[in-house]
């Protein structure tokens, strides 16, 4: 006779709500939610930012950041009501049975200790092993993640240590004490997605090894897809629905689930090739560049033609913000000249006049900090109407309103609000209108939907697309998602180690065959297909994907 | 490890310059003060004659570029050169003008002064960052505030008043300190730590606050980090949590503040002196100024210079010694 399997859930959140304070007063983050987990099975909580999955996911474990506090229901972990459990109970579950790996590990590790010392922390304190015995598993489980050199990477500390790298010691550590339950908080988010895919592929072999139940956080449905048996959809603070992995990506229900599915079909159709002899309004030319005496870019070269989109994608330090900064004049280029219209333009901004100045524009990354947080939105998109334009009075009045039309915001509503009062999305359009305020005729937009959930991401898209047809400006586009370029781009330049390893229009690009560095980077993007991950590692083997491959190259 | 090193090399050559620098200064300045000691001595009976020679027999007719390079060059060699009062003294008793030097009179009150200052820090760091820890640890509960409040009220009280409190407390009504420290030269150690204890203590009540409030601030401003989260939901308790992992990331900026005190115990504790008759730096600098005393103030000020850019060299290079990534790099 089999035994019957064990079926009382884990963790089992009834009905729970949790408000957070803002100024005097207590505002709801999670309005009831349930949720239950199983041993062994990996859950994935996906929603925008501020549907409040970290804040649920940190309520599965009983803890609440400051300003954060739990009002109602309930939370069980195997039994035990997490809610009325004193400190020194729930000490002693946490870092032992329940386990956390952060978002960014760069900043999760303490600074101050090696590696495997905050490895065997927990162990040692939570008394369930030695130093010595802890810190051999330590050396074995890096070994399992496949972390270089295991046996010496935990004595080093962890600025010595890549994000990806560091990605994996956390897991390692989160699995020091075999933990019934890991809390993945957006594990691979700040991650390139060559290194994403490592560190998602050791993630599952290691939750699958040891049959740890996971609840895994992610605004990356591709991602979640690979990673977890059951998704619950959240948004603000309201469960959408809940389902099991392949009924969910084939069949959802609920029209906000659909909505987010299908924002990863917005492409809008390629350009016609540009006539040859046509002059482009941009050319980078031989351009070498250094910070101090790294040299930083090597030979870069490519064009943009007027009324196109250029995507520039590569990881992080390859290049592609310094190329900008030297088509800006904010690093003048040490070799190689930048071209206007087949003129050369000064190097260093200083040197250029106004009306070059005004021709290349720039929208940031992080419209949080790109924009004066003193100064209201009128001011903002006024501020170069007036200095290119020379407009004042009524005239820049009626330039600032029919710009914050053009970027889909009422002026009435928008024109006295301070970017505080702004959601992100928004803050990107005040990017936008005061980019478009200086009347340019190309703009630079670096990673300008990165910091963004993908349906806002997808209105901006669509808004710089409309913007382009209407104005017919060109863009540079500064990014490192895929799909960003197959929704926006016309010509594709992909960069690494500061070269230009391939260039060419979008179509060809995404069609075989290409540089081997492209065609990793394409085959490292996530899909959709909750089998993706597990047929590209039997296609290609561990050793043949992520920085392993990036090495090889 | 060899960048520390040049860092460090960097440092002591800046602190040196910056000394160079602080002698200008002090020359120029004590040399400014109204009056001069041929007058100050002579007091109603001074002729111009008189004046004059024993400015003569001084240097003090030497223009003052020529006095300050004839200062500096034995200030190099450890000579200060001869102090004024007691060299005029010599002259009327025929006795050994060796007894008159500048580093024999400033030597042994200078020990004294690093005694009471050594005492003073021995307890006041450890005694300081101890409740900075604890205060982090029950941040705003009572006992935080109220060590707040006896932290700041003790560093608000003129330093006068908190020595005649203790003297009342623990040298009247309850006779278990001397109220006066008249220490001297060959007294055993403990004796010596008897008498020192209760200034040792005025000062801890005055260094005490800073150190302490700049610990606790230091610590609670990590405690919103993501590390410190993640050491919370491994389990580790409250204290640990601090002590092993806020307080190794806070050590730079209370490093500096402790470097600040130690500096001013050494320079600043004229008051203190004063009310407990100890026969410190700090009256014997006080005394010179008042006598034109020149060759003593000038040694006193370059000695008090010194401490405090030796203390905050090594704080600086403390707080780069508390970073990891300074002493382990790529």
């Amino acid at each position: 006779m089999t035994q019957a399997p064990d079926t009382t859930p884990l963790v089992k959140i009834r009905d729970i709500r949790i408000d957070g304070r803002s100024d005097e007063t207590w505002l709801p983050i999670i309005k009831g939610v349930n949720l239950t987990l199983q041993r062994g099975q990996v859950l994935g909580l996906i929603g925008e930012s501020g549907a409040g999955k970290s804040t649920l996911g940190l309520a599965a474990m009983g803890y609440t950041r400051d300003g954060v506090r739990i009002s109602g229901g309930s939370v069980e972990f195997d039994g035990i009501d997490l809610l009325t459990a004193s400190a020194a109970v729930k000490r002693d579950l946490l870092g032992k049975r329940i386990a956390y790996v952060a978002q960014s590990a760069a900043a999760s590790f303490n600074p101050a200790h090696r590696l495997i010392d905050q490895h065997v922390e927990a162990p040692v304190q939570h008394g369930i092993a030695g130093r010595k015995d802890s810190a051999e598993d330590g050396i074995a489980l890096y070994r399992k993640l496949r972390l270089p050199n295991p046996e010496e990477i935990g004595f080093r500390y962890p600025h010595q240590v890549s994000g990806g790298q560091l990605q994996r010691a956390m897991t390692a550590m989160a699995m020091s004490c075999r933990p019934d339950l890991i809390i993945f908080d957006e594990p691979t988010t700040a991650l390139d997605v060559t290194t994403q895919i490592e560190v998602l592929s050791a993630i599952r072999d290691i939750v699958a090894q040891y049959n740890t139940a996971a609840i895994y956080i992610t605004h990356d449905l591709a991602v979640v897809a690979q990673m977890a048996d059951r998704i619950k959809v959240l948004l603000r603070g309201e469960e959408v629905e809940t389902a099991d992995t392949r009924t969910m990506l084939t069949a959802p229900v609920q029209d906000y689930t659909k909505s987010l599915w299908a924002v990863r079909s917005f492409e809008r159709p390629a350009k016609p090739a540009v006539q040859k002899g046509t002059v482009p309004l941009v050319t980078v030319q031989n351009v070498d560049a250094a910070y101090g005496k790294e040299k930083v870019l090597h030979d870069v070269s490519f064009d943009i033609h007027a009324g196109r989109t250029v995507a520039v994608v590569g990881e992080s330090g390859s290049g592609k913000s310094t190329t900008a900064r030297c088509i800006t004049g904010l690093l003048p280029p040490i070799a190689g000249q930048i071209l206007f219209d087949g003129a050369p333009l000064p190097p260093d901004y200083r040197k250029r006049s106004k009306d070059q100045l005004r021709q290349i524009q720039m929208i940031y990354q992080m419209a949080d900090t790109a924009l004066n947080p003193r100064m209201s939105v009128g001011q903002i998109i006024a501020r170069p109407v007036q200095f290119y334009l020379g407009l004042t009075g009524k005239a820049k009045r009626q330039r600032v309103d029919a710009l914050l039309n053009q970027i889909e915001l009422d002026p009435a509503e928008y024109y006295n609000r301070l970017p505080s009062e702004l959601s992100g999305g928004q803050k990107q359009r005040i990017g936008i209108a005061r980019a478009l305020a200086a009347e340019p005729r190309f703009i630079i937009c670096d990673e300008v939907t990165s910091a963004l959930d993908q349906l806002v991401a997808e209105g901006i898209l669509r808004l710089l697309a409309r913007l382009q047809d209407e104005l017919s400006l060109s863009y540079m586009f500064i990014t490192h998602d895929l799909a960003t370029v197959r929704a926006i781009a016309d010509e594709v330049v992909v960069m690494k180690d500061g070269h230009v390893v391939e260039q060419g229009p979008k179509a060809e690009m995404f069609r075989p065959p290409h540089h081997a560095y492209t065609d990793l980077l394409l085959s490292s993007v996530p899909e959709m297909d909750p089998d993706w991950l597990s047929n590209l590692l039997a296609e290609r083997g561990v050793d043949n994907i992520g920085d392993a491959a990036v090495n090889k190259l | 490890m060899g960048n520390v090193l040049t860092i460090i090399l960097q440092r002591l050559a800046l602190g040196f310059l910056t000394l160079l620098v602080v002698s200008v200064v002090i020359f120029v300045a004590v040399n400014l003060l109204p009056g001069d000691f041929a007058q100050s001595i002579l007091g109603q009976g001074a002729t111009p004659e008189s004046v004059a020679a024993i400015r003569r027999d001084l240097g003090l007719d030497q223009p003052m570029v020529a006095r300050y390079f004839s200062w500096l060059g034995g200030a190099l060699q450890g000579d200060f050169g001869s102090s004024f009062a007691q060299a005029s003294f010599a002259n009327f008793t025929g006795s050994d003008s060796g007894a008159g030097s500048v580093a024999q009179q400033i030597a042994p009150r200078f020990a004294n002064t690093m005694f009471l200052a050594a005492v003073s820090a021995a307890i006041a760091v450890p005694f300081a960052l101890v409740l900075g820890v604890l205060a982090a640890l029950y941040r705003n509960s009572i006992f935080d505030r109220a060590t707040n409040i006896f932290t700041l009220s003790s560093i608000s009280s003129p330093e006068f008043f908190l020595a005649y409190v203790l003297i009342l407390f623990l040298a009247v009504l309850n006779p278990i300190l001397p109220s006066v420290s008249n220490i001297f030269a060959d007294m055993a150690f403990s004796d010596r730590l008897e008498k020192t204890l209760l200034p040792a203590l005025t000062l801890t009540l005055v260094v005490t606050a800073h150190m302490m409030r700049m610990t606790r601030a230091a610590i609670i401003n990590l405690l919103s980090s993501p590390y410190i989260e993640m050491a919370r939901l491994k389990g580790m308790s409250p204290l640990r949590v601090i002590v092993h992992h806020a307080l190794p990331n806070a050590l730079a900026p209370i490093i500096n503040v402790v470097a600040i005190n130690l500096a001013y115990l050494i320079t600043g504790v004229v008051v203190v002196e004063v009310v407990f008759v100890y026969p410190g730096i700090g009256q014997l600098f006080v005394d010179s100024v008042k006598f034109r005393d020149i060759p003593v103030v000038q040694a006193c000020c370059l000695i008090f210079a010194a401490a405090y850019i030796l203390l905050n060299l090594t704080a600086d290079i403390m707080s780069i010694l508390s970073n990891p990534r300074l002493r382990h790099p790529k």
